[in-house]
């Protein structure tokens, strides 16, 4: 193995310009793809994942829609719940994303993955949309309870498809959040107790168990400018018909979602220093 | 002429007012197998993440195949492999998923990314197992399938960061006969760090030995050893070359890193299984 004179080396140069972006593209399609890959070897957790919303649906929704008391302007309570339990799941499903992210710092993986090519936020992307994935399976099992319990949801197979990209912006903006709090904080115990500490806020500071109408004035204030709300507003409009301005609310996503990849990007090397 | 594989100058790290790495001027030739020794906190881990560049360059140069590790970060990445300390792997997908997450990050184009995710396994001896997943195997096969992780892209530099420490001794041997091989096959140039003397004396064209985070010696096996030859110790061992230079103190610092290490490398026991 000793060194004999000069040897030539072919050095590989990393793209430039549109290349760069194209790259870009294929790792974050990469960093997606494993995700799936990884929910294929252990499909329990869609399943298990479900508990919780059919909770909501089963006993809060059916005892909260025989008391009539929240003003849902002639929509059944269960209808006018059931996409708020969608967001809400898809929120508890991405807002430990961060946590995993830890967990991929500590086991040494992270570190590996920043070494390679890929731009952190084709990582992030890549997480992001993995939580989109594993929240549209839960859009999938709410809206076949809902079925099932007689509540009238669309059929229309275009917008369940457009609810199911309203959930994956929403997915990834709070999966962000996630891993710009890890980036923050770097300690999996803390970061599980800021996760917990935000997710109810987040959710009861939204129009997913009732209408911004009945808030009190600060209430509403966080629930305007709380993603979540903007999210349940889509899904009201796609599944139910309500009227609503659907391209502020996916905008609002939208724009969420872009600055929480970029947020959560820039302080993802953080994690491993 | 060639550049040099590695070329450290006057490099310094400091994690706050803790210096890791003093001064460092360090050279590697291109196809040279070099390592670099010392007891738990001597600054190794640290040099080999500027390498990487995982960490950044704080004081002093860095060039990597005459490539500045300040400068041209995503061209160095694209030429060097890497293996951490940890045992690192999606214990969730399967081995040639594994290997194929790599090949992806690395660009290597679609039309031979089978092929050579393929190679990388085989020449691991994991062809077999490839499809299992990686949570099933044993602590010498996932040093093996992190070689071919980190081969896949055929680098021109594979840095390895103790990638023997916890394996018995035939995965151990079975660990560095496959670097020996990928090393004359390709004609990479290797830097590794480990404890045990008596591979980097079979393994390494030069080592380098340093201690709180000094370089003290930088020379061939044979060389060093002759320097320590006396009437009391006629035939002196690399070992008896790093207890002359590294003593038999541990500082506390080091004893506080050495304990993280071994906590850290519990977790990610308990997390492949």
């Amino acid at each position: 193995m000793s060194v004999d004179g000069a040897i030539h080396i072919e050095l590989v140069r990393a793209p430039h310009g549109l290349r760069r972006v194209g790259c870009l593209l294929r790792r974050m399609g990469a960093f997606g793809l494993v995700e799936l890959q990884k929910l294929t070897h252990d499909r329990t957790e869609l399943f298990t994942r479900m508990v919780q919303p059919a909770l909501w649906l089963l006993i809060f929704g059916t005892t909260f829609s025989r008391l009539h008391v929240i003003d849902t302007g002639g929509v059944p309570y269960l209808a006018f719940l059931a996409p708020g339990i969608i967001a809400q799941s898809a929120l508890f499903v991405s807002i430990f994303y961060g946590i995993q992210i830890v967990w991929d710092r500590d086991a040494g993986i992270l570190a590996k993955l920043m070494v390679t090519p890929a731009p952190p936020a084709a990582l992030i992307t890549g997480k992001s949309f993995a939580a989109g994935v594993r929240s549209v399976a839960q859009v999938v099992g709410v809206l076949v309870l809902a079925y099932l319990m007689g509540i009238h949801l669309t059929f229309n197979p275009l917008r369940i498809l457009a609810a199911m990209a309203v959930v994956v912006l929403g997915s990834a903006f709070f999966a962000c959040l996630s891993m710009t709090l890890a980036g923050l904080v770097r300690n999996r115990d803390r970061l599980m107790g800021i996760g917990q500490a935000i997710t109810m806020p987040l959710f009861f500071a939204s129009n997913a168990l009732y209408p911004v109408d009945v808030m009190p004035p600060w209430l509403r204030t966080l629930s305007a400018v709380n993603p979540l709300s903007y999210e349940v507003n889509a899904l009201r409009a796609l599944l139910l018909g309500t009227p609503g301005n659907t391209l502020l609310d996916v905008t609002v996503l939208v724009v969420a979602a872009v600055l929480g990849v970029l947020v959560a990007s820039a302080l993802l090397r953080r994690l491993v220093r | 002429m060639t550049d040099p594989a590695i070329d450290c100058s006057h490099l310094t790290h400091r994690y706050g007012e803790f210096t890791a790495v003093d001064d460092l001027n360090l050279t590697v030739q291109a196809g040279e197998t070099m390592g670099l020794l010392g007891p738990n906190g001597a600054g190794k881990t640290s040099v080999v993440r500027v390498l990487t560049t995982l960490t950044p360059v704080q004081d002093g140069t860095v060039r990597i195949f005459g490539l500045d590790a300040r400068r041209d970060t995503m061209d160095i990445r694209h030429n060097i492999g890497y293996v951490p300390q940890q045992l690192s792997i999606e214990a969730a997908l399967t081995g040639r998923q594994n290997v194929d997450l790599f090949a992806r990050l690395y660009d290597v184009p679609r039309k031979q990314r089978r092929a050579r995710v393929d190679e990388a396994l085989d020449a691991m001896q994991l062809f077999d197992v490839a499809d299992a997943l990686a949570g099933t195997y044993s602590g010498g096969m996932v040093r093996r399938l992190e070689l071919a992780q980190a081969l896949v892209n055929r680098p021109a530099l594979l840095l390895l960061d103790e990638p023997t420490v916890g394996l018995d001794p035939i995965a151990r041997d079975g660990v560095w006969s496959q670097v020996a091989d990928m090393q004359q096959e390709y004609g990479m140039t290797v830097l590794l760090t480990t404890h045990y003397m008596e591979e980097a004396d079979a393994l390494c064209d030069r080592v380098a030995l340093m201690h709180h985070g000094v370089l003290q010696t930088v020379g061939t096996p044979t060389e060093l050893k002759a320097g320590l030859v006396s009437e009391a110790a006629p035939e002196p061992s690399l070992e008896d070359v790093f207890r002359h230079y590294a003593g038999s103190d541990l500082s506390e610092d080091g004893t506080r890193r050495g304990l993280k290490e071994i906590r850290s490398s519990r977790r990610v026991a308990r997390r492949v299984g």
